[in-house]
């Protein structure tokens, strides 16, 4: 028996609510969907990052592309060793030295808990994000990729490049109903040792959470404001909310036509 | 020094945090905090060391320095030398059989349980096999109260966890209405806010209050934000049930998360003046779970079930009304696995029930966990069994704000059915009242009744 009055309330929450009941037990529709999207969700977690293919994508935006590994050589150890997919392999530190420093804005694209979202977001955002930071006469690049990587091995990416600001495109841990959802990090003056308290922070991107365009617009708009104000991290609030309303905003948003 | 000897080799341990780690059953957070043992015959041998440790040893011998660190200061001031009398004379393994024996029944244990330290309550779990957490855990009576009695025997609450990513008012109350149809929220309703702004935590418990006197429902409401914006909150007359904290089982975690013993002091005692418990006092809501220190970086070398425990010191404190080890959220580095969690699950239970603290259980895993339902089932059906004071109830499962699994309202309901257990008495005659429970007690909502449509509409 379900109550069907829980069809006008599911506008207002994604939330499982009004499931269908058999005694106490939840019944084989309702019970099965949950497993489908377990399944989708531990499938996102232990699919390895193609880097070929995102390799192909991202080449379109004209920008070199470096592939570098953490020092997780598996996955298992990559999800019970977090301090391994924070720090660079011996391989990647010595080939990312031996690249010409000096560049503003360093990018690093990681699998981090759900190479399907990378798979799936990551090239698309930076095709709208690339060209608008060039706009504005940002340099710009290369941009690395890692199968395994968690946000903080962007710190060491970022300062062995000698970027001012690092952006880290990542997989977040996926939730029931959310299996592509797609993070982005900036930390100014990027080095070993930063916390969170020195990133911001752009959430549950993707198609049903916070569309493409609009992480878009609050990343250009948080990678302006580190940049021109020295700050990044709990310092700096997103405000581009606040922004939007102004007419500030509508001479900036065209940029990511 | 410690040593113990095992299959012809010798196995030895510095010092006391040492042994305690080496003794624990295998977990993935203790490897990466590198105080696991290395093989099993050493874990096993630490063990065997451990079960002929004199209890007295713990009172002497601290595994975070009296000095520096309030939570060792505030286990060692407050022991109760009187009640630990009946069991000084013994060893670790002396403890786990006479834990185990006739004699421990409720009122011995509840006599007990001021004369025990965090440590040697872990350290007897760490020789205790998962038949052993639950039966003696089941044989302990905990019960707190605020608008209804939690913890009486034969009884199972749950928190109604209605969360939504975006606090949408809406959202909120249809995951509410959800739950009390299916007979949830007799420990508390207790939402996770997404944004932390003192604002948005008044307006949810404004409504959370609203809706209570509503439905005239005997429970109480939560918010879980910061102790601090508690406080500030009371103070501005906020209707504040419980005031929520993480706590957590050294001085430096509780430090990096923001609080000391002081500041829960000041906050209970504004929760305590506002009077707003009918059938009791207990303001207190806790949560904990294993690895917090270490993600912390403030686990003083110790394992992390240990130094779990030691915040039940913490929250015994402060006479809560609800303790919640939230075991499987923090991810694989710290517990790999559907086993890991299981057994920290019961350890973590088994530890408070002893030590006199109203232990419920976030039974859950994440995405990234080697963990699935079935292995939450086994959980959530031991603990019960263990006698577990709540577990959550989330709308099937999943909660669409936190983004991990946990335990559903059918869950409840199943688990009430198997083990005929009941919500507590309060709650329970309200659910008659309404018209939600059948003839012979269970919850089978048919309709939704007429007040809950009212309330919906005005929404």
């Amino acid at each position: 028996m379900s109550i069907d009055r829980f069809e006008a309330l599911r506008q207002f929450t994604a939330a499982r609510i009004g499931l269908g009941r058999s005694g106490p037990g939840i019944a084989t529709p309702d019970h099965l969907a949950f497993r489908a999207a377990h399944a989708l969700a531990r499938d996102a977690v232990h699919t390895e990052l193609d880097l070929a293919a995102l390799e192909r994508s991202l080449v379109l935006l004209g920008l070199p592309v470096l592939r570098v590994e953490s020092r997780a050589p598996d996955q298992q150890t990559y999800l019970t060793r977090p301090d391994f997919g924070r720090r660079l392999s011996d391989a990647s530190a010595t080939l990312l030295r031996d690249k010409a420093p000096g560049l503003e804005i360093a990018v690093l694209v990681a699998g981090g808990l759900s190479a399907f979202a990378t798979a799936s977001h990551a090239a698309e955002l930076l095709a709208l994000l690339a060209p608008a930071l060039q706009r504005a006469g940002r340099t710009l690049g290369p941009i690395c990729i890692a199968p395994r990587g968690r946000v903080a091995l962007g710190d060491e990416v970022g300062a062995l490049l000698g970027a001012r600001l690092m952006l880290v495109l990542i997989g977040e841990r996926p939730g029931l109903s959310s299996p592509d959802s797609l993070g982005a990090y900036i930390t100014l003056a990027p080095r070993l040792g930063q916390t969170d308290a020195d990133r911001n922070c752009i959430s549950n991107i993707r198609p049903e959470g916070m569309l493409l365009t609009e992480a878009a617009r609050r990343i250009l708009w948080l990678t302006d404001q580190a940049m021109t104000r020295g700050i990044s991290g709990v310092g700096l609030k997103d405000d581009s909310d606040r922004v939007l309303l102004t007419s500030e905003a509508a001479a900036a948003s065209p940029a990511l036509e | 020094m410690y040593a113990h000897s095992i299959g012809g080799t010798r196995y030895s341990f510095p010092d006391l945090k040492t042994l305690l780690a080496r003794a624990t059953p295998h977990r993935s957070g203790d490897v990466l905090a590198g105080v696991a043992a290395a093989t099993m015959a050493e874990r096993v041998a630490a063990q065997l060391a451990l079960a002929d440790l004199p209890l007295k040893t713990f009172l002497s011998d601290v595994i975070v320095p009296y000095e520096s660190d309030e939570v060792t200061r505030l286990i060692i001031d407050s022991h109760d030398s009187l009640a630990f009398n009946p069991i000084a004379h013994l060893t670790v393994g002396g403890l786990r059989d006479w834990l185990l024996s006739d004699e421990a029944d409720a009122a011995a244990l509840a006599a007990l349980a001021p004369g025990l330290t965090p440590e040697m309550a872990a350290a007897v779990s760490k020789i205790c096999r998962a038949q052993d957490l639950i039966l003696i855990a089941a044989k302990c009576r905990v019960t707190t109260a605020f608008r209804d009695t939690i913890g009486l025997p034969g009884r199972l609450a749950s928190r109604l966890q209605p969360n939504h990513p975006t606090d949408d008012p809406k959202g909120i109350l249809a995951s509410i209405v959800d739950g009390l149809l299916l007979g949830c929220g007799d420990a508390v309703i207790g939402i996770n806010p997404a944004s932390d702004s003192p604002q948005r935590v008044h307006e949810l418990l404004s409504m959370l209050d609203d809706l209570r006197q509503r439905l005239d429902v005997p429970t109480q409401s939560c918010v879980l934000t910061h102790v601090t914006t508690a406080i500030d909150l009371m103070a501005g007359g906020t209707p504040v049930d419980l005031v929520f904290q993480s706590i957590a089982g050294t001085e430096a975690t509780n430090t990096s998360f923001g609080f000391s013993l002081a500041t829960l002091q000041e906050a209970h005692e504004a929760a305590l003046s506002l009077k707003r418990g009918t059938v009791g006092d207990n303001v207190m809501y806790f949560e904990t779970g294993q690895g917090s220190a270490l993600s912390a970086d403030a686990h003083h070398g110790c394992d992390q079930q240990t130094i779990e425990a030691r915040a039940y010191a913490v929250a015994r404190r402060f006479s809560p009304l609800l303790v919640n080890t939230v075991v499987g959220f923090i991810g694989p580095e710290y517990l790999y696995n559907g086993k890991e969690i299981i057994r920290a699950g019961l350890e973590d239970h088994f530890c408070a029930k002893l030590l006199g603290v109203p232990m419920g259980c976030d039974v859950c895993y994440t995405n990234h966990a080697e963990a699935d339902q079935d292995d939450m089932d086994l959980l959530m059906t031991s603990l019960s069994a263990a006698g577990l004071t709540f577990i959550m109830g989330i709308p099937g499962a999943d909660d669409v704000m936190l983004g991990y699994q946990s335990t559903s309202f059918h869950d409840v309901l199943a688990l009430r059915q198997m083990l005929g257990l009941k919500p507590a008495p309060e709650f329970e005659t309200w659910l008659a009242r309404v018209g939600l429970t059948d003839d012979v007690g269970r919850v089978r909502p048919l309709d939704m009744p007429e007040r809950f449509q009212r309330l919906l509409t005005a929404a």
